[in-house]
């Protein structure tokens, strides 16, 4: 059962580059696993950036720097944001596993490719639109304090960089909000549905 | 409004959810065994079946070796998931083309070819290169395994209903340039998130001349432009390719089916969310220098310089620079190669192979070129010998591997080494793609060929 989601307040990890394809959240060579387990896919999370062919860890990448090498809890390190265009590339749905394995239940950017956004919120991971202003003093922000938190209120639909105080709604439909909000996913739904599925079939299925 | 998308959406819409997505009925499902496992072990943990078996075909692709198919897999994380699919399948009830089996192939290259993907379809697969089948004049695009869940369990997807966009390519392609030049072009007008959040519809003069195989390809890298998908109004090119076809339809419903796909067309009102046009003249034969399909130029052109680009923009860029070992404001023509890949669902048809035996006739491979050919399925690799290619390639130094994925993500054992360098006609030059810390430089096989027989970045118009 997935964690019901309200509000949300957080330090963050910031990766402050755009363009960050599914390829680098989780690389080709980790997709053979036939079940879902998040962990595994967590600990290869950007697996080419965080560590070296020899499995040890690249000192100089976000998540291995003191300030934000802690894995995320109640309150720390649940946010990860990230420069424009972030999820772009393949469809693998691994890449959102491997988010909501490492911990992360918030990705902000302002920007994202559009199949990976539905795998985060097919996995409850909120992805968080902001505008490149908010976004760009957010970095300022964690850059000059790494403590600094972020407050997402799901139900009100606001970001708010605490620190500064600047503050944005996001977007996000009732009916994914009513989901993530009350734990519930598409399947649940879609089972519902039979008999419209059926009516519709009888009326216009032409292949 | 009024444009062929909204046609096709709208007649497959079942419902419409209250500030939510639509759920959209789906003619089409494709499995193959990366991005399915989850979700048939979600369907037995929920205890159901799959709603329409008859809608769903499944072959393994990505992790199938380009050698040896008849013995079994030697990475038996590999051969696991292989195995999975076919288990799954038959579980199911689900036809299953595995591995060496003369229908066996890219999901992306068998569907169209066997007339399982046709005109005003809704097709889905968990691979983000299912855009490829909008040139058959479908509505096709790319999921995550959760959604595969949802269509196997409900023969339906939940999705938010896409903008659309018309790219207009106006005028004649000229000598050397090929779909793929035109598709690399465009991402790198657009960049790799022009068109995310819209559905492309490709029009103009280039497009309604070009072949199916050429459609197939621009429509594959549409994904790379950030759009959910591509396609192309099917016209009598599309009929002329599909007709014969295993599952296309016979007889007396090939009548209504083509009096029916013949409507599938935008209005002359038709009112798009952006429209884009771009002139065939100021299309050369491409080449990627950088870490995403967005990063071309012209092959004869420099690599930009950093000015005007935004701090956050400029790292990235750095990055990629790095990476690729390149300088910005560098040329590449004559950099040494040491890969050659053709293949991928993006150039791994019978077009393709013969675009690179046009340049590889007569010539030889150069000494320091490791060259894998990799036809896109059993049909084209069946076709390569009939019309004699392998011959011609086979007296050029190259030898035809088997049908697969292969080098576009390395999920078998063609891995490109770190740090060399590899023209390849697949669609992604992402970091690591094609094996830990290879460098990948997309193109067309007319390029491929070319870097194939001299060894370095050649203009291919100097060989034509």
């Amino acid at each position: 059962m997935k964690a019901k989601f309200d509000i949300i307040q957080s330090t963050c990890v910031p990766l402050p580059l755009e363009n960050v394809d599914t390829d680098q959240i989780i690389p080709a060579r980790f997709l053979k696993a036939t079940s879902r387990d998040e962990k595994f896919f967590g600990d290869n999370l950007f697996r080419d950036w965080r560590f070296n062919a020899d499995n040890t860890p690249k000192k100089e990448f976000v998540f291995n720097t003191p300030a934000f090498s802690a894995a995320p809890s109640e309150g720390v390190h649940q946010i990860l944001v990230a420069g424009k265009n972030f999820g772009s590339g393949s469809s693998r749905e691994h890449a959102a596993w491997a988010i909501a394995g490492y911990g992360f239940r918030v990705v902000i950017s302002s920007f994202f490719a559009d199949i990976h956004k539905n795998n985060e919120l097919n996995n409850f991971v909120l992805p968080v639109v902001v505008s490149e202003e908010f976004l760009a003093e957010l970095f300022q922000t964690i850059a000059a304090d790494p403590q600094a938190q972020v407050k997402v209120d799901v139900p009100a639909q606001t970001v708010t960089n605490l620190t500064t105080g600047r503050s944005e709604k996001f977007d996000i439909n009732g009916y994914k909000k009513y989901c993530l909000v009350n734990a519930l996913d598409d399947i649940d739904y879609l089972l519902q549905q039979k008999a419209e599925i059926e009516k519709y079939e009888a009326s216009s299925v032409r292949y | 409004m009024n444009t062929l998308f909204d046609k096709i959406w709208d007649s497959h819409v079942v419902s419409l959810i209250d500030d939510g997505p639509t759920q959209l009925y789906i003619d089409r499902l494709y499995c193959h065994e990366v991005t399915s496992p989850q979700a048939f072990e979600g369907l037995r943990n929920r205890g159901i079946k799959c709603l329409r078996p008859d809608k769903v075909f499944c072959m393994p692709d990505h992790n199938t070796p380009t050698h040896d198919q008849d013995k079994p897999i030697e990475d038996p994380i590999s051969k696991t998931q292989v195995d999975t699919l076919a288990a799954n399948a038959a579980e199911f009830g689900l036809t299953h083309y595995g591995m060496f089996d003369k229908n066996n192939g890219i999901i992306h290259v068998v569907g169209p070819e066997k007339g399982l993907s046709l005109p005003g379809m809704t097709i889905v697969c968990g691979d983000s290169h299912t855009s490829t089948h909008g040139a058959m004049g479908a509505v096709a695009f790319g999921i995550g395994t959760s959604e595969v869940e949802m269509v196997l369990a409900s023969q339906c997807i939940l999705q938010a209903k896409p903008k659309s966009m018309r790219i207009n390519i106006e005028g004649s392609l000229g000598r050397g340039v090929t779909p793929k030049d035109v598709a690399l072009y465009l991402m790198s007008q657009i960049t790799t998130s022009g068109a995310t959040g819209y559905f492309i519809e490709y029009a103009g003069s280039v497009v309604r001349e070009m072949t199916m195989e050429g459609r197939l390809t621009l429509c594959n890298l549409s994904i790379e432009m950030g759009a959910r998908g591509g396609f192309i109004a099917p016209d009598e090119i599309t009929f002329a390719y599909i007709k014969g076809r295993e599952y296309a339809p016979k007889g007396e419903a090939w009548d209504k089916a083509v009096a029916y796909w013949s409507t599938l067309r935008s209005g002359d009102d038709a009112v798009f969310d952006k429209e884009l046009t771009f002139n065939a003249a100021d299309i050369n034969p491409m080449i990627t220098y950088g870490t995403n399909p967005g990063m071309g130029m012209a092959i004869d052109a420099a690599i930009p310089s950093l000015e005007g680009m935004s701090e956050t923009a400029s790292q990235s860029f750095m990055k990629s620079m790095d990476y690729m070992g390149f300088q910005p404001g560098e040329k590449l023509l004559g950099k040494k190669v040491d890969y050659v890949f053709l293949g991928a669902c993006t150039n791994g048809r019978i077009e393709d192979f013969r675009a690179f035996a046009s340049i590889a006739n007569g010539r030889h491979k150069a000494d320091n070129i490791i060259a894998w050919l990799v036809p896109g399925s059993w049909a084209v690799d069946r076709q390569i010998r009939e019309e004699g290619i392998d011959k011609i390639l086979e007296e050029a130094g190259f030898e035809i591997r088997q049908p697969g994925c292969s080098a576009c993500l390395a999920m078998n054992d063609d891995k490109i080494p770190a740090g060399k360098y590899s023209v390849s006609t697949s669609n992604r030059n992402f970091e690591g793609r094609q094996g830990p810390k290879s460098r990948t430089l997309l193109a067309s096989p007319l390029v491929a060929a070319a870097a194939a027989v001299t060894g370095v970045i050649t203009d291919p118009r100097t060989l034509l």
